[in-house]
C-alpha cells in the first residue's frame, strides 16, 4: 500500500492539562466556518461545533471534581462513518490518512452521523452561512468552503493549515518541521493541552506523547483506530495503567 | 326406525358453525351473477365515496406535498431531527410501510405456493397493500434526504462526473432491494389481474372499456393462454418469496451493520421479516373489514372464515415477533456490552417509555388474550380494531427502534430526546396517499380475484356419502 509512505497527522490531548476553557471549541468555530444556529436550535440539540467539551463530575460532593473531555472527529483509521455513506462523500483521503468529508458530494442521507461511535458528526439543517447577517459574513474563512444545508460537516484537522504547512515546507524544500503545523484548537488552547503533529515520525512530539503510559484512545473496542490520542487524567491515571 | 335417523331424501341440517356453506368455495354461484357482482361493485360510488376521496386528496396534496414542499424549501431543521438521533420517524415510516407491503406477498405467494384454500378471495387486496405500500414507502428515503435534488447520485447511472455509488452502503442495497421488489410485486399483481380486467372489458363501455382493453393485453381467455398465465403466476410465486425476505432483511441490515448500539445485532433480519408479516397480516384484516362494509357484494366474497384464518395468522406472528424481541434481550444481557445495556433499559425511560409499554400492549397482550378466541376472530369489527392495535403497536416498535433507539449512545454528554415536528404531518400525508390510491383503485380494477375463485369452486364440492355430505378437493393442477 502506498497510504504506509504517507504522513499520518495525529493529536495527542493532556488530561491533565485541559482547563475546560472552551477556547478551542471558539478557535475552531471562526477558523471553520461553523456555523451559529441560533439559541432556540442550539438548545434543542443543534450546536454545530466541531469540538465539544465534555464535562463529568467524579466523586460525590464536597469531595467533587470536574474532569473534562475535549471530543472532535477522531479521524479513525478504520473509520464507521466512511463504508455507510452510499455517494462516497464521507471517504478516506490516502495523501493525508486523514478520515474526509466532500461536502458537493454529499445527499445528506445523514447516516454517517448515526453510525460514528463518537457523535462527532454534525448537519446543516438550515442554510445558515445565508441567515448570517451583513457585516459578520465577512469573518468568513477564505481558506474553508461555506457549507450549504442538507450535508453533513465534521473537524477536519485544519486540514487547510496542513496543507499550507506541507506547501511551504516543500518550496522550502525541506520536511514539515514538528509543531509548524497546528489546527485552530491548538494554537488557541492557553494551557497548552493539545499537541499536533505527525504521528508517521517516531521523534515528533505527538509520537513521544503517545508512547506515554497515560496515553488512551477512545472505544478501542471498536477497532476504529482513531487518531487522537488522550493522556489520562488524575493521579491514579499512571499507577494504573502499569503492570 | 329410531329416533335419530334422518331419512335419506331430506338435506342434512346443520348448526350455524358447521354449515359446509358457510365456506366461500362450497357456496357457489353462477359464473356471470358472479362476475355482474364484482362489475357493480366497481361501478358503485356513494356519496361518501366522493367526500373520502377528496378529503383524502387534500390531505395528501396539502400534508405530504405541502409540508414537503416547505421542508425542500427551508431545510430540515423543520423537522424535529437532532443531533445523535440522525433519523427520525421518517425512517420509522419507511420500515413501518416496507413491512405493510411483505402483506401481499406473503397472503398471495405463499399461501398460494401452499395453496391454502382460504387465500382465493383476497389475494388482489393483499397484493395492492404491497404496491401501494412500497409507494408510500419508497417516498421517505427520498424525504429524509437533505439534499433531495441530488438523490439521483445514489442510482448507479454512468455518467460524466465520474461518481458511482457506494456499494459498500446499505442504503444503496436498501435502493437495489426494494427497486427489485416493486417492480417484481407490481408485475406479480398485474398478472393474475389479466383475466379479470378482460372480464371487465368485456362488460363495460366507454372510458373503462378503452383502460381495460388496454389493460388486458387481448387476453380471450385461450387454453394456450391459460397455461402460459398460470406458468408465470407459478414462477413469480415462488420467485417473490425470497424476494421478499430479502428486502426487509436488507432494511433491517440498515440498522444492523453499525456501529451503534442496540442496532448492533444479528437477530435484526428475522425479527425485521416477523415483525413485517405480522403487521402486514394485521393490515390485510383491516383493509378486509373496510372493503367488506363499504363495498356491496362484498360480504359474500369476503366471510367471517377468511377472519377467522387470518387471526390464527396474526397469533403465530405475535408469537413470533415476541420471540425475536426478547431474543435480543437474553443476547444483550448475555453479551453484558455496557452501552447495548444501556440502550434497551433507556426503552422504559420517560419521554418515551410509555411507547414500549404500548407497544407491549398491543403486540403481545392483545392478540394473546383475544385471538385464541375462535367467536373473537369470527367477529369482523372485532378483528379490525385488534388489526388496528397491532398496527399501532408495530408502529411504536419501529418507533423505538429508530429514534429511541440513536438517542441513548455510549456518550451520555451526547444523549438527547427526538420530538417530532413536520414529520406528523407528512406521516398523516402519507397515510392518506395510501388510502387514496386504494380507494381510487378499488372502483378501477376488480378488487376480488374472479377467476380465482371461480376456480377454486370449480375444484370444491360436497359429495353425498349415505346421510353425510362431505366436503371434497380436487386438484386442478
Amino acid at each position: 500500500m502506498q497510504q504506509a509512505d504517507n504522513p499520518k497527522w495525529g493529536m495527542v490531548i493532556d488530561l491533565d492539562r485541559c482547563t475546560g476553557c472552551s477556547a478551542c471549541v471558539t478557535a475552531c468555530s471562526l477558523e471553520n466556518n461553523v456555523p451559529i444556529v441560533g439559541e432556540e436550535d442550539a438548545g434543542y440539540g443543534r450546536g454545530m461545533h466541531w469540538i465539544r467539551i465534555e464535562r463529568y463530575w467524579e466523586g460525590a460532593y464536597p469531595n467533587l471534581t470536574a474532569r473534562f473531555r475535549p471530543i472532535m472527529c477522531q479521524q479513525c483509521g478504520n473509520a464507521p462513518c466512511e463504508p455507510v455513506c452510499p455517494v462516497f462523500a464521507s471517504y478516506h483521503s490516502e495523501s493525508e490518512q486523514l478520515n474526509v468529508q466532500v461536502y458537493n458530494r454529499c445527499v445528506g442521507t445523514r447516516f454517517c452521523g448515526n453510525n460514528c461511535p463518537y457523535i462527532a458528526r454534525q448537519f446543516n439543517w438550515f442554510g445558515y452561512a445565508a441567515m448570517m447577517p451583513e457585516p459578520l459574513n465577512s469573518q468568513f474563512n477564505p481558506d474553508v468552503t461555506v457549507r450549504s444545508r442538507g450535508v453533513m460537516e465534521k473537524c477536519t484537522f485544519c486540514i487547510q493549515r496542513i496543507r499550507r504547512g506541507e506547501e511551504t515546507a516543500k518550496a522550502l524544500g525541506r520536511p514539515v518541521l514538528d509543531g509548524e503545523v497546528e489546527p485552530a484548537c491548538a494554537q488557541a488552547c492557553p494551557s497548552d493541552a493539545i499537541y499536533f503533529g505527525l504521528l508517521s515520525d517516531p521523534q515528533s512530539t505527538v509520537s513521544q506523547l503517545s508512547r506515554s503510559p497515560r496515553s488512551d484512545v477512545m472505544l478501542e473496542d471498536l477497532g476504529t483506530s482513531p487518531r487522537v490520542i488522550y493522556l489520562k487524567a488524575g493521579s491514579g491515571a499512571i499507577q494504573k495503567e502499569q503492570p | 326406525m329410531t329416533a335419530d335417523a334422518v331419512p335419506l331424501s331430506q338435506p342434512q341440517v346443520y348448526d350455524e358453525e358447521e354449515d359446509p356453506r358457510q365456506h366461500l368455495m362450497l357456496d357457489p354461484r353462477p359464473r356471470e351473477e358472479m362476475n355482474s357482482m364484482v362489475m357493480e361493485a366497481m361501478h358503485t360510488t356513494t356519496r361518501e365515496y366522493w367526500i373520502v376521496v377528496g378529503v383524502l386528496t387534500f390531505l395528501v396534496v396539502v400534508c405530504l406535498f405541502g409540508a414537503w414542499g416547505y421542508m425542500i424549501a427551508t431545510g430540515m431543521g423543520v423537522a424535529g431531527i437532532r443531533r445523535p438521533t440522525m433519523w427520525g420517524i421518517f425512517i420509522a415510516n419507511f420500515v413501518f410501510w416496507i413491512g405493510i407491503s411483505h402483506s401481499g406477498t406473503f397472503v398471495s405467494a405463499i399461501l398460494r405456493v401452499f395453496k391454502a384454500e382460504f387465500r382465493r378471495p383476497f389475494t388482489r387486496a393483499a397484493e395492492l397493500m404491497t404496491t401501494f405500500g412500497l409507494a408510500a414507502g419508497v417516498m421517505y428515503p427520498l424525504i429524509h434526504l437533505g439534499r433531495v435534488w441530488v438523490s439521483y447520485w445514489i442510482f448507479p447511472i454512468p455518467n460524466q462526473r465520474q461518481l458511482w455509488p457506494n456499494f459498500h452502503s446499505p442504503l444503496v442495497w436498501d435502493m437495489l432491494a426494494i427497486t427489485t421488489y416493486l417492480l417484481s410485486s407490481t408485475i406479480y399483481l398485474y398478472m393474475p389481474l389479466i383475466p379479470d380486467v378482460a372480464m371487465a372489458r368485456d362488460r363495460s363501455t366507454g372510458w373503462r372499456y378503452k383502460f381495460y382493453r388496454l389493460l388486458a393485453l387481448g387476453w380471450r381467455g385461450t387454453e394456450n393462454e391459460w397455461h402460459n398465465l398460470r406458468t408465470g403466476i407459478n414462477i413469480f410465486a415462488f420467485a417473490i418469496i425470497p424476494v421478499m425476505f430479502s428486502v426487509h432483511t436488507i432494511v433491517s441490515w440498515d440498522f444492523a451493520v453499525t456501529q451503534t448500539p442496540g442496532w448492533h445485532s444479528t437477530i435484526y433480519g428475522p425479527f425485521f421479516i416477523a415483525g413485517a408479516i405480522f403487521s402486514g397480516v394485521s393490515a390485510v384484516t383491516m383493509i378486509l373489514y373496510l372493503i367488506r362494509a363499504t363495498m356491496v357484494n362484498m360480504k359474500y366474497f369476503v366471510r367471517e372464515e377468511h377472519f377467522d384464518a387470518l387471526g390464527k395468522l396474526m397469533l403465530i406472528f405475535s408469537f413470533t415477533w415476541a420471540y425475536f424481541y426478547f431474543n435480543e434481550y437474553l443476547v444483550e444481557w448475555y453479551g453484558g456490552d455496557l452501552a447495548a445495556k444501556t440502550v434497551l433499559k433507556a426503552f422504559t425511560q420517560p419521554p418515551y417509555g410509555w411507547v414500549w409499554y404500548l407497544m407491549l400492549f398491543c403486540n403481545m397482550a392483545v392478540p394473546w388474550l383475544l385471538l385464541w378466541n375462535k367467536r373473537v376472530r369470527r367477529t369482523p369489527w372485532l378483528m379490525f380494531v385488534i388489526g388496528f392495535l397491532i398496527n399501532i403497536g408495530m408502529y411504536a416498535e419501529r418507533f423505538i427502534i429508530v429514534p429511541t433507539e440513536i438517542s441513548t449512545n455510549r456518550f451520555p454528554f451526547q444523549w438527547g430526546d427526538y420530538y417530532p415536528r413536520i414529520e406528523l404531518l407528512i406521516s398523516i400525508g402519507s397515510i392518506s396517499l395510501f388510502l387514496l390510491l386504494y380507494a381510487v383503485a378499488s372502483r378501477l380494477i376488480p378488487l376480488i380475484p374472479v377467476w380465482e375463485v371461480q376456480e377454486g369452486q370449480l375444484a370444491h364440492s360436497l359429495k353425498r356419502f349415505g346421510k353425510h355430505e362431505v366436503a371434497t378437493k380436487s386438484e386442478l393442477e
